[in-house]
């Protein structure tokens, strides 16, 4: 689905993280690892394409379906409304937006404008968008984050059923918590080496 | 990168314009406010200025375009920002969606909540400012021309400052020299209208910038919004 070589990215003439080897196929799981500021989000920016790589190849051949730090929810609509458009967006008339927002939980928030969600009701509206794309890989840009103890056996959950139906995702994570899943990859994102700055 | 995507394009300008109007109907207060501003600028030129018909009447085009200008300028500044800062424009990106329609159906759906108003308002603007009676549907016919221009070279502004903190002054900066043609048309077509002159090249020349605009302008915002997000 994804294949990088020798991928990295300059910012101010040094390179955010060391190349970055990767390859992406059908059901795979891959878990970024590294500390703050060591360039998870940098890559998966990267994979996703909202940014070219200064060095490296990157070959992407399906869809990505993207959910980052900041969650692309309208406050002024409600919940429902807001998966809505996701699903009118993504071209999708078959899928049902009552029914992601119910798998993410959020059957009692529907009509709650998206604005006086919680934090973390907010990350579960932007993960049920997952559910709504048609696109097989999903990069999640520390989709843990908010979620509470339900939130994450939820994602859990859902992060299985898609990579067992063939799909894939690469997220990222800082923290303890990895995905509870069977067969997940890690990769360390290390730091440039140092010396050719200035 | 080669992102091959099913969808097939122009799919997402539906679903767009009809999340713009939604949205700007849920924020009625934002749309009116370019419109007020408008109304009490041109209303502000009988008490500060004079309010002799004769004298008014001489600089009454160039009020109304001016305000225009003014309260499009006003109302572009967010055009972008909501969409940067809550990642909407990112979510765009990965889609596979084309930007530039994506840019196309923003700024149509913008044209209807706020330049169409102005459209509409300008006969009693007109009126206000003493305009005679043969200027006016020349003056509509410029604002309807004009407006759509203003929205989409604006745009690319609204889209090149989206990152940049305090974005709004800067557009303004950005974009009033580009405005300068459509205004000298305007007014020009206007005051020829008003003297009995015949003012269809001013309109035809107004034609063809929102010709230019609505074919290239979309492809300028779509680059800059690529730009937004390295």
């Amino acid at each position: 689905m994804l294949q990088a070589s020798r991928l990295t990215l300059e910012r101010h003439f040094h390179p955010v993280f060391a190349p970055v080897d990767l390859v992406v196929g059908r059901g795979d799981l891959w878990v970024l690892t590294g500390a703050n500021g060591s360039g998870k989000t940098t890559l998966l920016r990267l994979l996703a394409g909202l940014v070219t790589p200064s060095e490296g190849q990157l070959a992407r051949s399906v869809a990505a379906a993207w959910v980052g730090h900041r969650l692309a929810l309208k406050d002024d609509l409600d919940v429902l409304e807001n998966l809505q458009l996701a699903r009118d967006f993504a071209g999708r008339t078959d899928a049902d937006p009552l029914d992601a927002a119910r798998k993410a939980g959020l059957e009692m928030a529907l009509d709650q404008p998206a604005g006086t969600l919680s934090a973390g009701q907010r990350k579960r509206c932007a993960l049920a968008r997952l559910l709504l794309s048609p696109a097989p890989l999903w990069l999640l840009d520390e989709p843990y984050a908010n979620l509470d103890r339900d939130g994450v056996t939820l994602l859990d959950g859902l992060l299985a059923d898609h990579v067992g139906a063939g799909g894939a995702c690469v997220m990222s994570t800082h923290g303890d918590l990895k995905p509870a899943i069977d067969g997940y990859r890690e990769l360390a994102i290390l730091p440039a080496p140092p010396g050719d700055h200035w | 990168m080669n992102a091959t995507v099913t969808t097939p394009p122009g799919k997402a300008i539906g679903p767009i314009f009809r999340r713009d109007l939604k949205l700007a109907f849920r924020r009625r207060s934002e749309i009116l406010q370019p419109l007020i501003f408008l109304c009490v600028v041109v209303s502000l030129f009988p008490l500060g200025v004079s309010p002799a018909p004769e004298r008014l009447a001489t600089m009454a085009q160039g009020v109304i375009w001016i305000a225009a200008l003014l309260a499009t300028v006003l109302s572009l500044d967010t055009f972008f920002r909501d969409d940067w800062e809550d990642g909407s424009i990112e979510q765009w990106a990965v889609s596979g969606h084309s930007l530039a329609l994506i840019a196309v159906a923003r700024a149509a759906a913008h044209w209807l909540v706020a330049g169409l108003p102005i459209v509409l308002l300008s006969p009693l603007l007109a009126t206000w400012m003493q305009l005679p009676g043969e200027g006016v549907p020349v003056l509509a016919a410029t604002l309807a021309l004009g407006t759509p221009v203003l929205a989409l070279v604006g745009a690319i502004g609204s889209a090149l400052t989206v990152g940049a903190r305090r974005g709004g002054q800067l557009l303004s900066l950005l974009v009033f020299p580009l405005y300068v043609p459509v205004l000298i048309m305007a007014t020009g077509a206007t005051g020829a209208a008003v003297d009995g002159l015949p003012y269809n090249g001013q309109l035809g020349l107004m034609a063809a910038m929102l010709v230019a605009a609505v074919t290239l302008a979309p492809f300028a915002i779509a680059a800059a919004l690529r730009l937004s997000l390295e």
